[in-house]
């Protein structure tokens, strides 16, 4: 059973306040609208007073704060960048950057959540779907009412996603789903899942696969030491009859799901920059307040050092994001391109949370302060959307035309 | 409404001490009217009616009024002129909605700035309207509203006929966030921008000073009165 907070078992809040001030070290705000630093801040500040409270908890004890999806939904996080006819934002890349930012500067979970939601699920009905699905299903995923989850990945095909064994039948009437996905954030709750199987002549088609359906079932992942407040899970399909007008028409091949990636790498590449700052800005007020051999422990270079490279890296990244958008919103992004910013943006929030919960000592351990959770949860996102080493390989071929994947 | 330099600013004079130095500051919706816009809303839902946010200040603060748009104000009017000072403000905020009929004015108890505390005062003053200082508590009952205010020691509760200015107090009630589709209808809701009435300041900044520093914390164990006693008597000389 997925693990849901019941009346009996509340959420503790911390009273702690989160004192969060995002560096800006090159006036990168000069560059966004006033209406982007209003989405950021506005994000940031719902993320100060819901998410910061209640995260470390829900961290600690593996728990789904499934009652803040509201908000989510209400701060724009549920595909801010797809047209407002259909209840979602109608916002650029930027600002959907911004907002996926903010809230992994709250979890790396939370965001997970939001991307699947937006890019994964929603995003694919767009690009993909009949008007009839945009209609029936984007509305409704965009408030929250409805949660979706993507399935892509399989027990023994996960970098390798073209060697899928998941299938279906055209039985006349209905398709027929047989196999299993894992790894999928969300499922455990998830109403529907856009589902990637292959058909009769093997090609990879999408399907929207609706809770409730005869022989599918989701159970949940255990024991996993990161994105520990994120719900993840198996979609297991025994024999699912599957309504002919769920399949999305507009698709054939991987070129259906590897397109939902790019958009959701994009998003991860401007998210863990919110995790990186949170690291950073725990460093730098730690560094003031904790002395040692009488003195604050940001007087030693050795912590300076540590900062002042935190701050650079930052930096470096934000601006990339920031071209990155630009080249989003002109249609003109490549995933290679994409791939370098996942690729680099991810190593670098890792880093970061590494090296400021060593400048916390002891204390860095520990949920008073946040790095511990970012660095756990950041091993899952330098894992998924493509590895690290995944998209290295894709940088490879794009400078030499050579394909070293297999 | 009046928009203020960010809590966190650091905050530094030029000028040989004469002016605020600006640069860099971020400015934020005066934290006391941001609970009056709120509380404005919260009554206008419940009994129907519309919010409309003044604000006397030059157009580089239109961002923070169109955060009161995306907050959920239905119109904004910003008197384009330099808030220099509270009898400025009042009076120009008084000459632009005296034939307005308002209901209800609300103000902050004090802009997070100066703490200067006046212009709902002066405001109700140049309108002839009664004036309700400090209000923690504000409910509507077709003409008539129940205040309640904070006085020294206690909570005085006060009937009052409308149309009446009241400012704003902390707990009146918690602030709203702007959500997306408040932002996204902020876009098209009407800013309007008007001249002033030539109301001027009278008072002049003649220079600014920091508080002095404050001396190093010295932290000492609960169960250890001894050494405290002893630091009081031979360090600090105060016993
Ligand atoms: C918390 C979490 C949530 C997830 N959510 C989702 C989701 O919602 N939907 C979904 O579909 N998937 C999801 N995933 C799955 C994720 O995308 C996969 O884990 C990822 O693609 C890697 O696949 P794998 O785990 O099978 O590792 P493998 O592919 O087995 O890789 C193992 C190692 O081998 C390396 N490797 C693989 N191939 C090569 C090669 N050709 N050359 C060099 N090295 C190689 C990899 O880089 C890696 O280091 C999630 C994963 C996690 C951990």
């Amino acid at each position: 059973m997925p693990h849901f907070p019941n009346k009996e078992e509340k959420i503790h809040r911390s009273a702690k306040q989160d004192l969060f001030q995002a560096p800006d070290f090159y006036a990168i705000d000069d560059l966004l609208s006033e209406e982007h630093k209003l989405i950021r801040d506005s994000v940031r500040d719902w993320v100060k007073k819901d998410v910061s409270p209640i995260i470390e908890d829900c961290a600690q004890r593996n728990i789904f704060p499934r009652h803040i999806i509201k908000g989510m939904a209400d701060a724009g996080a549920f595909g801010p960048q797809l047209p407002a006819e259909y209840g979602c934002g109608g916002l650029d890349y930027i600002a959907y950057g911004l907002i996926m930012q903010e809230i992994e500067r709250g979890d790396s979970g939370m965001r997970s959540t939001a991307s699947v939601q937006g890019s994964l699920v929603m995003y694919p009905i767009y690009k993909f779907g009949s008007e009839e699905q945009r209609k029936k299903y984007l509305p409704k995923l965009a408030s929250g009412e409805m949660m979706g989850c993507f399935g892509l990945t399989e027990p023994d095909h996960g970098s390798n996603p073209a060697g899928m064994v998941t299938h279906f039948k055209d039985m006349g009437d209905h398709y027929l789903l047989n196999g299993a996905k894992m790894w999928i954030s969300n499922a455990p709750f998830a109403d529907i899942a856009v589902v990637w199987a292959k058909n009769e002549e093997g090609k990879v088609r999408g399907l929207i696969v609706e809770r409730g359906m005869e022989g599918f079932t989701t159970p949940e992942t255990h024991n996993k030491w990161s994105l520990r407040a994120s719900a993840t899970g198996e979609l297991v399909f025994d024999n699912v009859r599957v309504p002919k007008e769920n399949l999305l028409p507009g698709v054939e091949g991987l070129k259906g799901p590897l397109t939902c990636l790019n958009s959701a790498r994009y998003g991860i590449s401007w998210g863990v920059i919110g995790a990186a700052m949170d690291c950073y800005d725990s460093a730098v007020r730690y560094s003031k307040e904790r002395h040692q051999f009488g003195r604050p422990i940001g007087g030693f270079q050795l912590q300076q050092k540590k900062l002042a490279e935190m701050l650079t890296e930052i930096t470096k990244a934000q601006l990339l994001c920031w071209r990155l958008g630009h080249l989003m919103n002109e249609g003109k992004a490549t995933p290679a391109q994409i791939s370098l910013a996942k690729r680099n943006n991810v190593d670098m929030a890792l880093h970061i949370a590494r090296e400021a919960r060593q400048m916390h000592g002891g204390m860095g351990i520990t949920g008073e302060y946040p790095l511990m959770r970012h660095m756990m949860n950041l091993e899952s996102v330098i894992t998924y959307e493509g590895t690290h080493d995944i998209h290295l390989l894709i940088l490879g071929m794009e400078i030499t035309g050579e394909n070293a994947f297999v | 409404m009046s928009v203020v330099p960010d809590t966190t600013t650091k905050v530094t004079f030029t000028d040989n001490n004469t002016k605020f130095n600006t640069a860099g500051v971020q400015y934020i919706i005066n934290p006391y009217d941001e609970m009056s816009l709120t509380r404005a809303l919260e009554l206008t839902e419940a009994q129907g009616g519309t919010v409309t946010v003044i604000h006397v200040g030059l157009a580089d603060s239109e961002p923070s009024v169109r955060k009161a748009l995306a907050i959920g104000a239905h119109e904004a009017v910003r008197i384009n002129a330099e808030a220099s000072d509270a009898t400025l403000v009042a009076k120009e905020i008084a000459n632009w909605a005296a034939d307005k009929e308002f209901d209800l004015i609300l103000t902050g108890r004090e802009s997070i700035d100066y703490n200067g505390g006046m212009t709902g005062g002066l405001l109700a003053a140049h309108l002839g309207l009664p004036f309700v200082n400090v209000v923690s508590k504000l409910d509507i009952n077709g003409g008539e509203a129940t205040a309640v205010r904070d006085i020294d020691g206690g909570k005085e509760t006060v009937q009052v006929m409308l149309p009446f200015v009241a400012s704003a107090q902390k707990d009146l009630t918690e602030p709203r966030i702007p959500n997306m589709r408040g932002i996204m209808a902020a876009r098209s809701k009407p800013l309007t921008v008007v001249d002033p009435g030539g109301a001027s300041a009278k008072g002049q900044h003649q220079s600014y000073e920091m508080p002095p520093a404050k001396g190093a914390v010295q932290l000492i164990e609960p169960d250890n009165a001894a050494e405290l006693i002893s630091i009081l008597h031979n360090e600090a000389k105060v016993i």
